[in-house]
Parts: structure tokens; C-alpha cells; sequence
């Protein structure tokens, strides 16, 4: 049965939004036409190439690149002494542009430290082989535990323990959250759950590898196409790092093959455009596989302890986690938003979360979808299972009793505004699944997840064409079908027909700066600006309605796409629609356009619960996903494929970081399994359907209340499967991917 | 450097192009013929992003030299929609929401003609297997799935009406 949900603050009919609407880029894509950044040419191009580092950590004593530059068709070689720091202290910058190009050191296996750029590949090739670099091999350390003891390699000298400013450290930050007194909880607790728990490093694995195809004259002026989830903050990062001027470079991005992540960070891009800028050439650079694993950002490993009290109701006393976060060879926020995230689907009276950032030599982790959540919450859900087990509760029912609601202090911080954990428990609890009977070797597991979903920096452009068809120009990236959703918002506002509205991503020159699209913001931030653009340009009808009917704006209506004259002197005038509007507009004061600038604050947060049935086979410990339900509180769901869409992908995702995926090193600290043959992500055969049910609890801060959908749905997974599979095999696995060999070892183990 | 001289049909149309010995069939296609819809996902046949057929073979374009492509019949994903109009399998690629980012779907609907072609009417199991070797991460696969099945049935609607009008005119 369909709970009703509080609509009082977003009470409204809507006659486009909600409909499954056919996308407009769509037959660009089934056609071949679109254009990725590997798509892309222009007269001249070069094929630019990276040399990497061969070992985990070693000094780099010399470069020779001279042979290289002597090779018939080289352009361009490039090391770090053509990229001299220009951050002026801002560190930050500086960990990214010693990430694109080794400076001193080359920190992980697959670290860039020369490039070049030549008239053909194989010409290019040949040159990366001419570039001789001679490296004294440093000790090195891959694992997030190793790396925090007191002997263990250094990977940034600079970063000093806390208590202890003449000693360095593998520990860059550690982030505390929580309220109350977790000893007196604990103490008043009649059960204790204490666990321990790792989870492997995985890939966001898009199937696009980054591309980019670079333009610098010798003014000094800039173009770069490339495949990217943020080309206003690749613009600024870019000008940053080579000394350009922010209106001289202009970033346009192609479809995007994918990011989840991953496309938010630089690695290639500068080191393009150096080349690009040495020799007055277009330069073209695409990643293949093995660089794309070896060298951007895939997500952290973690290692875990977490401990819950509770009393022999099922009511929770106190839970405490402490997780530490593997970032590579440079700092991150990954420990941050994991204690963040780690009890925020619970109403706690005692908790603390601790993450810690630790340093590896492994290339520097980058977001991946609702970033170090998924981790947190496999152990935490994994603890509430056995607390389950122990108080005498279903796991949904004790879910319930201890879910978090309207009114709750969230684990982090704030308080809840109207949320939907108990919603999606109550629709997981309700639903058949919870019911079909399990075979032999047959389990069942729940669990919940939570992203905060984000806002930022904003701004859009409407544009009125003479015929009364609109253009729509977004700063945010297409990822999945968001251009569909932005247009029907743009119908649902002017009250036009959805096929004529054309939305466009927009290039740097186009539009003022959009923050990267990430943290699920795409349609809850540009559905924002696009509805205030669209009552801007209303006004704008409304202005021209009333010139024409020379009557107040103040009696102008604009109802279902058209302006009408309200009060007494408007009384017999006929409506005047857009399209009439528009086309008069040469003569009513040119054209007609709407904008919007804003910092869209009051992203929604966003809940999830999933069933799973795991079928495991005792002989060879593979698991089979036999059945796997997803139910999400998505807000307002503006496109309802799209939305499903999301659930169904990051479930997938989620599913192959339980069961499979993994970055294997060797212990030379080199990756052992960087190709798609060896880290092996979920195909067609290995799943079912991915059944889901969306809850549109809306979110009061946005006009039509969406909140976010993109990445709450691969918080839970990690957590499900393993209680799926710990209940066919009767061992609590503790460890991801729950592989073949890792299931069969708990097992023997368990004997 | 010396090249390979080769003539080839691509999409029905006669190609002649000169290319290295050892350059792929992907990137005589990308490079050389400007047909971008194949893409590189891998570069080792793990992907299945560069498929194309040869003599409606389904293979991984990275794995074929362009010079294998001698007097060959090479069908890519721009040669589906014919006259104008797309093909059924893209019209419900795209009614079924069965792409995400994209950059997958060349190589899905050449497999997936691939499979009709020989199986007109495949089960939910055999539809999985035969797109076993074609990678995406965005849609876990769900609408892929429905989206196929959809065409099959279109196909088999559209043989259906063909038939009677063939019986017809006779």
C-alpha cells in the first residue's frame, strides 16, 4: 500500500514533471553522433602521452629527456620543471599539480613523471621509451593499517602529527563527530556489539577513460575540450596551475562516458595544455585502461571498528565507529564524510564517529558516488544486524525503533527537517520480497544508507526564439539523462510543450561558474536556477502582455503557457500566448530572456533501504544474486526512468564492490590487475532485475521538492550482501569483495 | 612507414583507406574513416564498447587489424538506422531509458542486433549471456534487458506484416 506523505509545502499539480519523457539526446546516442572527449579533432592535433612510474615510491634523481626531443616528430616534452609551482601556498593546489607530474618523488605505481607530444601514436610512443629517468626505489607502504604505525614509510614529509610538530605522519586528519556520552551509553547497555571490518579499494570504472584534446596559441589563449563532471572548476583549476587568466581559457565539456566521481579531479588536462602551450599545437591525450586504474582516483580502502550498545528492548544506547580511510598518496575528506555519514539513518542519544585519513602510496582517491559512505555504513548495518540478533528483533524492526525522524540531532550535526528512513524501512518491511521463501544455501539481508545530497553555485540562461521555441543552457554535466529533466522543468514553468524546449550544457564562455556536477546536485541546483530563470522570463511576458495591452503589469496573469488580462479594463482582451508573445517580441522591446544566479542552498538528504536474496555455493563460495529490491526517498522524482535508473546503477555498483572488485597489489606496491579481464565489474549475466520503488517525500527547500537521487542507493549494498550472504553460509563476513576465496575461507574457517 | 592498402565495404558503402600494419580496426574506423560511434573502453576486449560486425561476425574492432578488414563486410553502429529511420532496438534503447551516459550503447545495440539477428526470439537468460561481453556501469543493466526483449518483439511484429504483404501480393 502507498504511504502518504506530507505534501502541505509543495502542494501542486504538475502536468509535464513526472512524465516518462523521451530524451533529447537520445538519438544522438543511439546513432553514433554524440561526441565524447575521445571524439573530438582539430587541424594539426598531436597525440600527447605520459610516462609513469614503473615503482610505488622512489626518488627521482634524473630525467634525460633529450634523446626524446631529438626524435623526428616529437613537438613537446614535458617534466615538472616545465610546470614551476604557482600556487602561492595554497597546498591543495599544489597536491594536484605534484599529482598531475611528479616532482622529487613519484608516489605510487603509475605516478606521471614525463610527457611528450608527437605528430602520430606510434612516433609518441617511441619518445616515452627515449625519456630516461633514473629513480633510487624508496620503502613503501600500501595498506591503510601499516601506514598508520609508527614505522612505516613516509609519504608527505610535510604533514607532522598533531601532539608532535618534529615528527611526520601517514595520518593527515582525523575528524570527530557525535553528541552525548557514549561510555555512560555503553555502561547502561544490557548487549555490546564490537566488530571489525575492511573493505578493498574499488574503481568508479566508467566505461569512458578520460580524454581531452588541448589548444594554447602563443597568445596564450586556451581551448580545452574534455570529458568532464565539472569544466567551470577544471577552467579555474587548470588557470590556477599554469598562470592563465580565467576568461583566456575556455572549457567546453564533451558527453560525458560516465564519472560517478571519478571526472571531478584533473589528472591529464594540465599536463595537455603545457604541451599544447610549448608548442603551439592541438593536443590530444586519451587514457587507456590500464592508466585510467593505475592513475586517477578510484575510491578508499578502509578498515574499521565499530561498537553498538543496546538494551534488551531494541532500543540503542550508545554506538561508537573509528574508520580509517586509505586516500593515497595525498590527503583527502574521505575520513570526514565517512564519521559524517557512519549513524546518520539512526536517532542516537550517545554516538561517536572517528575517520582518519591516511596516507598510502597508492594513486590519490578521488569521490566515488556518495564518497566513503558505503564503507561506513557496511560496518555500522552489519553491527545492527547482529544487535538485531541479539536483543530477539527482526532487522527491519529494530531498524524501525531506532531510525532517525522529523525533529532527530543527525549523528553530524543538524537537525532533520522531514526525511524518509522510516519510510523506506516501513515500504521494506511491507513489501512481497521480505516474504518469498529462501531455498538451501539460500539468505536474505537488509540494510540502509544515507547521502546528504549538496547545492552550490549555479546559474542558467533562457533564451525565447521568435517562433516561441526556448533554449536552455545549463551549466551543470549531462550524466544520466539530466537534460530531459531540465527541460521538462522548463515546460512545467512556462507551461509550453516539453519538446520545445532545446537544453544545452553550456561551455565556460557561455555562462558564469557552475560548481562541479557531484553530490546528486545536477537536478535539485539547475532545476532550481531553470524555475527562477523561467519566472524571470515570465515577468518578462507578463511586461510585454501589458505593453501590448497598455494596461498594469499588476493585471497580467501567466497561466498554461499564456498571459492574461485580469480586473476590469482587461476584461474582453483575448489571452496572448508565448509563442504570439514571442513573436511580436522584435517590436516589444527585443528579445525575451530569463536568467538565474544562485548558490542553491537546502539540498534534501536522502535515505535508502534494499532487500537482497544471495544464493552462495558452498562448494565453490560464489554468489549469485538472485534478487535485489531497491526503495529510495527520491524527493519529487522529476523523470521517473532516470530516477529508477539511478537506483538500479549504483545498486550494480554497490554489487560489484561487495562481491568482487577489488585493487590487488603486489608486494612491490605495483597493481596487479589493471584492466577490466582482472578487475572484474558486474556483466549482464551476473545480475537479476534490479526491482525499485521510489518514495517522493519532498524536500521543503526546492520549488518542487527534489532533493537528489544519484548515490544514496550504493550506500547500502555492501551491507545487504553481506548480511544476504552471512545468512546462506552462517559466518558473519567481515570483509569486501566477499569473493570466491574470501567466502570459502570464513567458512572453512567457521568449521 | 609503410602502409596497408585495403579495400573494404563499412555500412554498405565501398572504403578504401592506407593504414600501419599493425593499427586496430577501432582506430581505422575513428582515425581514418571519422566514424566515432565504436568506442575505446579498454583497448583489451573486455568491454565490448568497440563492437562491430564483420560479414555480421560480432567481434571487438580493438582486437582486428584494419588490414583484416580486406573485402570484408564491416557493419557499425551508424550503419543501423536506415533511411531516416532507426532501427527498433534504438527506438527502444531510447523509450526504455536504457542508456545513461551513452557511451556503451554503440556497442550494446550492435550486440543486440547481433543476438536478433540469430535468435529473434531470446529469453530474459539468453539475452544476459549474449551481452555478457559488453560493459556498463550505469544502468545495471535492467532497462538494457527490457529494452531488447522490446525490439525482438517489434522485429518480429514488423516480419509478421512483411510475410502477410508478401502473401498478399502473391
Amino acid at each position: 500500500m502507498a504511504e502518504a506523505f506530507d505534501t502541505s509545502y509543495t502542494d501542486q499539480e504538475f502536468t509535464v514533471i513526472g512524465n516518462r519523457t523521451l530524451r533529447p539526446d537520445g538519438v544522438d546516442k543511439v546513432t553514433g553522433r554524440a561526441r565524447y572527449g575521445a571524439d573530438a579533432t582539430a587541424p594539426g592535433q598531436l597525440v600527447g602521452l605520459i610516462l609513469r612510474s614503473p615503482h610505488a615510491h622512489a626518488k627521482i634523481k634524473k630525467i634525460d629527456t633529450s634523446k626524446a626531443e631529438k626524435l623526428p616528430g616529437v613537438k613537446a616534452v614535458l617534466t615538472s620543471a616545465d610546470l614551476p609551482d604557482l600556487t602561492n601556498g595554497n597546498r591543495g593546489n599544489y597536491d594536484i599539480l605534484e599529482n598531475c607530474m611528479a616532482r622529487d618523488r613519484a608516489l605510487y605505481d603509475g605516478h606521471a613523471v614525463a610527457a611528450v607530444a608527437a605528430t602520430d601514436m606510434e612516433t609518441a610512443k617511441q619518445a616515452l621509451k627515449l625519456i630516461k629517468v633514473s629513480y633510487k626505489k624508496l620503502p613503501h607502504v600500501t595498506d591503510v593499517d601499516a601506514a598508520m604505525q609508527d614505522s612505516a614509510p613516509i609519504v608527505q614529509p610535510h604533514i607532522k602529527k598533531a601532539d608532535d610538530q618534529t615528527q611526520s605522519t601517514n595520518i593527515a586528519n582525523v575528524s570527530t563527530f557525535g553528541h552525548g556520552d557514549v561510555e555512560a551509553g555503553f555502561a547502561a547497555a544490557d548487549y555490546i556489539v564490537e566488530e571489525s571490518f575492511k573493505t578493498e579499494q574499488t574503481h568508479q570504472g566508467y566505461i569512458e577513460p578520460h580524454a581531452c584534446l588541448a589548444s594554447v596559441g602563443p597568445d596564450g589563449q586556451g581551448e580545452l575540450w574534455v570529458t568532464t563532471q565539472g569544466h567551470f572548476t577544471f577552467r579555474s583549476v587548470c588557470s590556477d596551475l599554469l598562470g592563465m587568466d580565467i576568461a583566456k581559457l575556455k572549457v567546453t565539456s564533451s558527453e560525458i562516458g560516465g564519472g560517478f566521481g571519478g571526472k571531478t579531479h584533473v589528472w591529464i588536462e594540465p599536463v595537455a595544455l603545457a604541451l599544447s602551450r610549448k608548442c603551439n599545437r592541438p593536443v590530444k591525450m586519451t587514457m587507456t585502461r590500464d592508466e585510467v586504474f593505475r592513475a586517477t582516483g578510484p575510491t578508499a580502502s578502509t578498515s574499521m571498528d565499530i561498537k553498538v550498545g543496546a538494551t534488551k528492548d531494541g532500543r540503542i544506547t550508545a554506538a561508537t565507529a573509528h574508520i580509517r580511510y586509505q586516500d593515497g598518496a595525498f590527503p583527502g575528506i574521505w575520513g570526514m564524510l565517512g564519521a559524517m555519514t557512519a549513524f546518520a539513518c539512526y536517532d542516537l542519544e550517545n554516538c561517536q564517529s572517528v575517520g582518519y585519513d591516511v596516507l598510502v602510496n597508492r594513486p590519490k582517491v578521488a569521490a566515488y558516488r556518495a564518497p566513503s559512505a558505503p564503507m561506513a555504513a557496511f560496518g555500522v548495518e552489519s553491527c545492527m544486524d547482529l544487535m538485531a540478533e541479539k536483543v530477539g528483533m527482526s532487522p527491519v524492526d529494530f531498524r524501525l525503533k531506532n531510525a532517525a525522524q522529523e525533529g532527530t540531532r543527525a549523528s553530524y550535526g543538524p537537525t532533520y527537517g522531514p526525511i524518509g528512513i522510516g519510510a523506506t524501512l516501513r515500504a521494506v518491511k511491507n513489501h512481497p520480497h521480505m516474504r518469498a521463501r529462501l531455498g538451501k544455501n539460500q539468505g536474505r539481508g537488509m540494510a540502509c544508507g544515507f547521502w546528504f545530497n549538496f547545492g552550490g553555485q549555479t546559474c542558467v540562461d533562457m533564451n525565447i526564439g521568435t517562433d516561441g521555441t526556448v533554449n536552455l543552457t545549463v551549466g551543470t554535466v549531462d550524466v544520466g539523462g539530466a537534460r530531459a529533466s531540465m527541460g521538462m522543468i522548463a515546460a512545467e514553468e512556462l507551461g509550453i510543450p516539453y519538446e520545445d524546449v532545446k537544453v544545452t550544457v553550456g561551455d565556460t564562455t557561455s555562462l558564469g561558474h557552475n560548481d562541479t556536477t557531484e553530490g546528486s546536485r545536477g537536478t535539485f541546483s539547475s532545476g532550481m536556477a531553470t524555475i527562477f530563470a523561467a519566472r524571470n522570463a515570465v515577468e518578462e511576458l507578463k511586461a510585454r502582455a501589458a505593453q501590448t495591452w497598455d494596461i498594469d503589469i499588476g493585471d497580467v496573469a501567466w497561466e498554461d503557457g499564456q498571459a492574461i488580462a485580469k480586473g476590469v479594463k482587461g476584461s474582453n482582451l483575448p489571452p496572448l500566448s508565448l509563442k504570439e508573445l514571442a513573436k511580436a517580441s522584435p517590436r516589444t522591446g527585443g528579445p525575451i530572456a530569463g536568467h538565474n544566479e544562485v548558490v542553491a542552498d537546502g539540498a534534501g538528504v536522502s535515505f535508502a533501504s534494499h532487500i537482497c536474496d544471495v544464493e552462495v555455493d558452498p562448494e565453490t563460495g560464489a554468489t549469485k544474486i538472485l534478487r535485489y529490491t531497491v526503495v529510495q526517498d527520491a524527493g519529487k522524482a522529476i523523470h521517473p526512468d532516470y530516477v529508477e535508473g539511478q537506483m538500479q546503477g549504483a545498486a550494480a555498483q554497490g554489487i560489484g564492490w561487495a562481491l568482487n572488485e577489488e585493487y590487488i597489489y603486489g608486494d612491490d606496491g605495483t597493481l596487479q590487475n589493471a584492466g577490466f579481464l582482472d578487475y572484474r565489474i558486474p556483466v549482464c549475466s551476473d545480475l537479476p532485475m534490479i526491482d525499485t520503488k521510489i518514495l517522493e517525500i519532498p524536500n521543503p527547500n526546492h520549488p518542487y521538492g527534489i532533493r537528489g537521487v544519484g548515490e544514496t542507493s550504493i550506500v547500502p549494498p555492501l551491507a545487504a550482501i553481506a548480511s544476504a550472504v552471512s545468512n546462506a553460509v552462517g559466518v558473519r563476513m567481515t570483509h569486501t569483495p566477499m569473493s570466491p576465496p574470501r567466502i570459502l575461507k570464513a567458512i572453512n574457517e567457521a568449521k | 612507414m609503410s602502409g596497408v592498402h585495403v579495400s573494404t565495404t563499412v555500412n554498405g558503402d565501398a572504403v578504401e583507406f592506407v593504414c600501419p600494419a599493425g593499427e586496430t580496426l577501432l582506430d581505422v574506423l575513428r582515425d581514418r574513416l571519422g566514424l566515432t560511434g565504436a568506442k575505446e573502453g579498454c583497448g583489451t576486449g573486455d568491454c565490448g564498447a568497440c563492437s562491430v560486425t564483420i560479414d555480421g561476425q560480432l567481434v571487438c574492432s580493438c582486437l582486428v587489424l584494419g588490414a583484416e578488414a580486406q573485402g570484408r563486410e564491416i557493419g557499425t553502429v551508424e550503419g543501423l538506422a536506415r533511411d531516416g529511420e532507426l532501427h527498433p532496438l534504438q527506438e527502444q534503447f531510447i523509450s526504455h531509458a536504457a542508456l545513461q551516459c551513452g557511451i556503451c550503447t554503440p556497442g550494446f545495440l550492435v550486440a543486440s542486433k547481433a543476438l536478433l539477428d540469430n535468435n529473434p526470439n531470446p529469453s530474459e537468460e539468453e539475452i544476459r549471456y549474449a551481452l555478457a561481453g559488453n560493459l556498463c556501469r550505469c544502468t545495471g543493466y535492467d532497462k538494457i534487458v527490457r529494452a531488447v526483449g522490446a525490439a525482438a518483439k517489434d522485429l518480429a511484429r514488423e516480419a509478421k506484416k512483411t510475410k502477410a504483404k508478401t502473401k498478399k501480393r502473391k
